[in-house]
């Protein structure tokens, strides 16, 4: 099947705005995400739900809120994972100190204190940018470990600073087995997804754009630098922090604040320039690779050393894998320093001319 | 009184240290445009060196003289960070020449983990001693002016003793040589530099080099401090606020900055942490730089920054 | 020329402005009337892009006042400018550039959108029509600068006489009262430059558009506009109808590098 735009004529602004213009783009999104609904339940074990498929869902999500700030906003933050706790602890409180709240509220509920706190982390952009916001939001990072591990409270005074949830159940659907919380991530992450999309073609995505661009001519074709900075705050710390109950209720299902540690910012703001600055598409993809790359290493590693008859051991293979992660994460910024989101298009851009070179 | 002060001062030693660390950020900041979070890998690696050669050196060479050892250790290490330093401009920086700060950061990340990585696959994942002949014993000062006296560490003071000593050293690079010229005329403008014939890439390695032994000597003195572990590598987020303090192109904001920190830290340690709980002095830090930002946001003596349209 | 002009709707009034102990603009006064083609000339260094800052409030007078439609203001800032429909272009072009032409434009119409956050995340009904007649609007900008052709490509990819004039065509999104232009022409080629030169007088016929430009091209300057005001070392040495300048010696002065 050739991939062609021939023949396919917008013959009004609505056409023209969809978010896949092109029929084949429109025809594959769907059929992957029908494939992903139906097909992957049918086929997928257990250890890949697991270990691969919900993480990259939950980490996905959560690479979409930091992209909509760091990619669309242009505000670096190193902060992501202080906004994935709250999140995490917000929902669990909401989740046990409220009997009888519906579990998709609680993650809401989790996500919107998360943009509130965002919202307040979010106050020194306005005076600061660039590297100087991006220490800023550490601060935000360090302080919430804190929070969370000395104040008893939000951990309903849990002698071993470890909270724990069990039981999920939407409506009369019990969240049990790994399908079923395949099934939930999957659903909520292609909600958000589309919200997203949605969000950054309209006006407010432009004004998140220009003020990323370009802040000084922004505000002088009016948009106010206080509602737009902090509205990606709050968009993003919104993903970010529903992600963050996810992580916590549906993958961890007990947690401590070391799930959320700095590691964690720094992994999404990896996935978020691996994939591709401001694409959302870009988000899956990093997402991906920085998910499925440890996993690899760390069967692969083992497995080549016996074929050159070395064994390696736990320490050295942990040792390696933070070798190579590092050394292709170099490798791929200096390759492709827009992402895979811009080879991706880039391959598109070539499909369509195929066989053609120009 | 007598206690306050000994905070004081002992604020002020653990300030120099992340002067130390700062100065390495800022160095390489400075000339590069890069904003290095490789330095706390570089603290930890250049540390881990030392403490494995100061072993190794007597084993091979069969020298009985701490001294010497420690000598020839020191010397290994330096020569190791400058290797790193090279490696680094070559296979990394010379080919993300003009990308943004963020895609830069991420690469220095990557470089962390290839350090983190090598370093304890080379030098193993133990804690190892550094015993470099510091002092250890407490010493009392001042017993004539102040009731009681001033308790202080000899180590620490020792200790801010070589900071201050490599910060003056630095300083007298920077300004009297035609090298810290050259490194002056780049970081202010890496365009200009280049067009009247300053070797960028040489320069590159020179500050990699310098900051890469300001690691060392961090190293050495965290790690006779506090023994050669992977939390080393922590010690790059405990510079950061001190960064942001200071002003990212500042030496002397890095200097005052860590003394800042450090005495804010120790302050808030003692005196706010009974009343809030314990281990609040890492985002103490980072609140009082950012405080600070929102009334400066340029930092101490970072340059202003005016928009023009 | 026998063109008609309305009331005076912008007034400075004694205006300056220093950047710590150096003076841009000394007691600078000055009026646009509606629907003219109003000049700053000057030497490099004269001040008039400060001047242009400071109508839409990019940088604060030290002293002076605003006066736009009989409205005071001490302290303008660039939103209250842009709601009074002001609008403007930039010397170093300030294009958004990992945008496409199209959303540019569409910042420019940034003022006149109504839904809010939510209801564009779920592309709701409010936000898809409204967004649709904006792109309609926007599209008249793209006819009428005749830049279809480059409508879906980033603006950072465009050569640099088209950026100058997508950075027109925001502007103009804006439907603005008044549009500052800050040397619309500068560095561009005799063709680009007669193009804009005909956008220029069209905006400003079609639309009634008062226009207050700087330019450093004489013959431009002198054929385009109504008055002219002439700025040299931050102060005003000359002001009418550009017949009258010509013939201000000190005008002739200071563009001969006359000594001071």
């Amino acid at each position: 099947m050739l991939y062609r735009e021939n023949g396919q004529f917008r013959t009004s602004y609505a056409a023209d705005q969809q978010i896949f213009p092109i029929a084949q783009d429109r025809w594959a999104i769907l059929a992957i995400v029908v494939f992903a609904f139906v097909g992957v339940p049918l086929l997928v074990d257990e250890y890949l739900f697991r270990a691969i498929l919900i993480p990259f869902l939950i980490l996905s999500l959560a690479a979409i809120g930091v992209n909509i700030l760091v990619g669309y906003c242009g505000q670096i933050t190193l902060g992501a994972g202080a906004f994935m706790a709250v999140g995490a602890y917000a929902a669990y409180n909401f989740h046990i100190r409220l009997d009888g709240l519906p579990l998709l509220v609680s993650f809401l509920l989790g996500g919107c204190t998360a943009a509130a706190v965002g919202i307040f982390f979010g106050i020194p952009s306005l005076r600061v940018r660039g590297l100087y916001l991006a220490v800023a939001t550490l601060a935000a990072q360090f302080f919430t470990d804190w929070v969370f591990l000395r104040v008893p409270w939000f951990t309903n005074n849990a002698s071993s600073g470890s909270v724990s949830v069990a039981n999920l159940q939407i409506l009369s659907w019990q969240i049990e087995t790994p399908t079923d919380k395949y099934l939930l991530c999957l659903t909520i992450l292609v909600v958000f997804a589309l919200l997203a999309k949605n969000m950054t073609r309209c006006a407010i995505g432009r004004q998140w754009m220009a003020i990323r661009d370009m802040d000084v001519a922004a505000e002088v074709i009016g948009i106010r630098p206080l509602f737009a900075k902090l509205s990606a705050f709050a968009v993003s710390s919104f993903f970010v922090g529903t992600a963050g109950a996810l992580w916590g209720f549906v993958h961890l299902a007990s947690w401590e604040p070391a799930a959320f540690s700095v590691d964690r910012s720094f992994q999404l703001l990896f996935m978020v320039i691996i994939g591709g600055l401001g694409s959302i598409m870009g988000s899956f993809f990093g997402a991906a690779f920085i998910v499925i790359l440890p996993i690899m290493l760390n069967q692969f590693l083992p497995a080549i050393g016996r074929v050159f008859g070395i064994s390696i051991s736990t320490a050295g293979v942990s040792h390696a894998e933070l070798i190579i992660f590092g050394v292709l994460i170099i490798f791929f910024l200096i390759k492709e320093p827009h992402g895979i989101a811009r080879m991706w298009s880039t391959g598109k851009e070539k499909l369509r001319l195929w066989p053609f070179p120009h | 009184m007598g206690f306050f002060i000994e905070t004081l001062i002992g604020g002020l030693m653990a300030g120099m240290l992340y002067s130390l660390v700062a100065l390495g950020f800022v160095l390489i900041f400075k000339a590069s445009g890069v904003f290095n979070f490789a330095q706390g890998a570089m603290v930890l690696f250049a540390a881990l060196a030392m403490a494995r050669f100061s072993a190794w050196i007597p084993e091979w060479l069969g020298i009985d003289s701490r001294l010497l050892a420690n000598g020839i250790a020191f010397i290994l290490s330096a020569a190791l960070m400058c290797v790193v330093a090279w490696l680094i401009e070559r296979l990394v920086l010379r080919h993300l020449v003009n990308q943004d700060g963020a895609t830069l950061l991420m690469a220095t990340l990557g470089i962390a983990y290839v350090l983190e990585g090598i370093g304890s696959s080379i030098f193993g994942s133990d804690i190892y001693r550094i015993d470099v002949g510091m002092p250890k014993e407490p010493v009392m000062i001042l017993e004539g002016s102040i009731e009681g006296g001033l308790l202080i560490n000899k180590e620490d003071f020792v200790a801010a003793l070589v900071a201050a000593l490599l910060v003056g050293t630095l300083w007298l690079f920077f300004q009297k040589t035609s090298t810290g010229r050259a490194l002056r005329a780049v970081a202010d403008d890496h365009q200009a530099a280049q067009s009247i014939g300053i070797p960028l890439n040489r320069i590159w390695v020179i500050v990699w080099c310098v900051a890469g032994l300001v690691a060392l000597v961090a190293g050495i003195i965290w790690g006779s401090k506090l023994g050669v572990q992977f939390s080393l590598a922590t010690v790059a987020l405990r510079g950061l606020p001190v960064v942001i303090l200071g002003g990212l192109t500042s030496i002397p904001g890095a200097i005052i900055g860590g003394l800042i920190i450090g005495v804010g830290e120790k302050l808030s340690e003692v005196y706010l942490g009974p009343l809030i709980g314990g281990g609040i002095e890492i985002w103490f830090a980072y609140q009082l730089a950012l405080v600070f930002l929102l009334f400066r946001p340029q930092g101490l003596f970072g340059e202003k920054i005016i928009d023009r349209v | 020329m026998g063109r008609e002009f309305g009331e005076v709707i912008l007034d400075l009034q004694s205006v300056s402005l220093a950047f710590g102990g150096v003076k841009a603009l000394t007691d600078i006064s000055f009026n646009v009337r509606e629907h003219e083609i109003r000049a700053i000339i000057g030497p490099n260094g004269a001040g008039k892009s400060s001047m242009l800052n400071v109508i839409n409030g990019v940088y604060r007078p030290q002293q002076g006042e605003i006066i736009l439609r009989g409205q005071h203001f001490t302290r303008m800032n660039p939103y209250k400018a842009a709601r009074a429909g002001i609008s403007r272009t930039f010397q170093n072009i300030a294009l958004f550039k990992g945008m496409s032409v199209i959303d540019n434009l569409m910042t420019g119409r940034n003022l006149k959108i109504r839904s809010n956050l939510l209801q564009q995340a779920f592309w709701w009904g409010p936000a898809r029509r409204e967004e649709l007649a904006h792109r309609a609007k926007v599209e008249e900008v793209i006819d009428f600068l005749e830049i279809q052709h480059i409508r879906k490509t980033p603006v950072g990819r465009l050569p640099y006489g088209l950026q100058k004039r997508v950075d027109l065509g925001r502007a103009l999104a804006m439907e603005p009262s008044i549009l500052l232009l800050d040397e619309p022409m500068a560095g561009m080629n005799v063709e680009e430059k007669q193009d804009m030169c005909r956008f220029i007088l069209d905006v400003n016929d079609q639309f009634g558009t008062t226009i207050v430009l700087i330019e450093h091209d004489m013959g431009v300057v002198m054929d385009v506009s109504d008055r002219v005001v002439v700025l040299d070392y931050g102060r005003k040495i000359g002001d009418g109808v550009p017949d009258e300048v010509r013939a201000n010696p000190e005008v002739v002065s200071a563009y001969l590098g006359a000594s001071h």
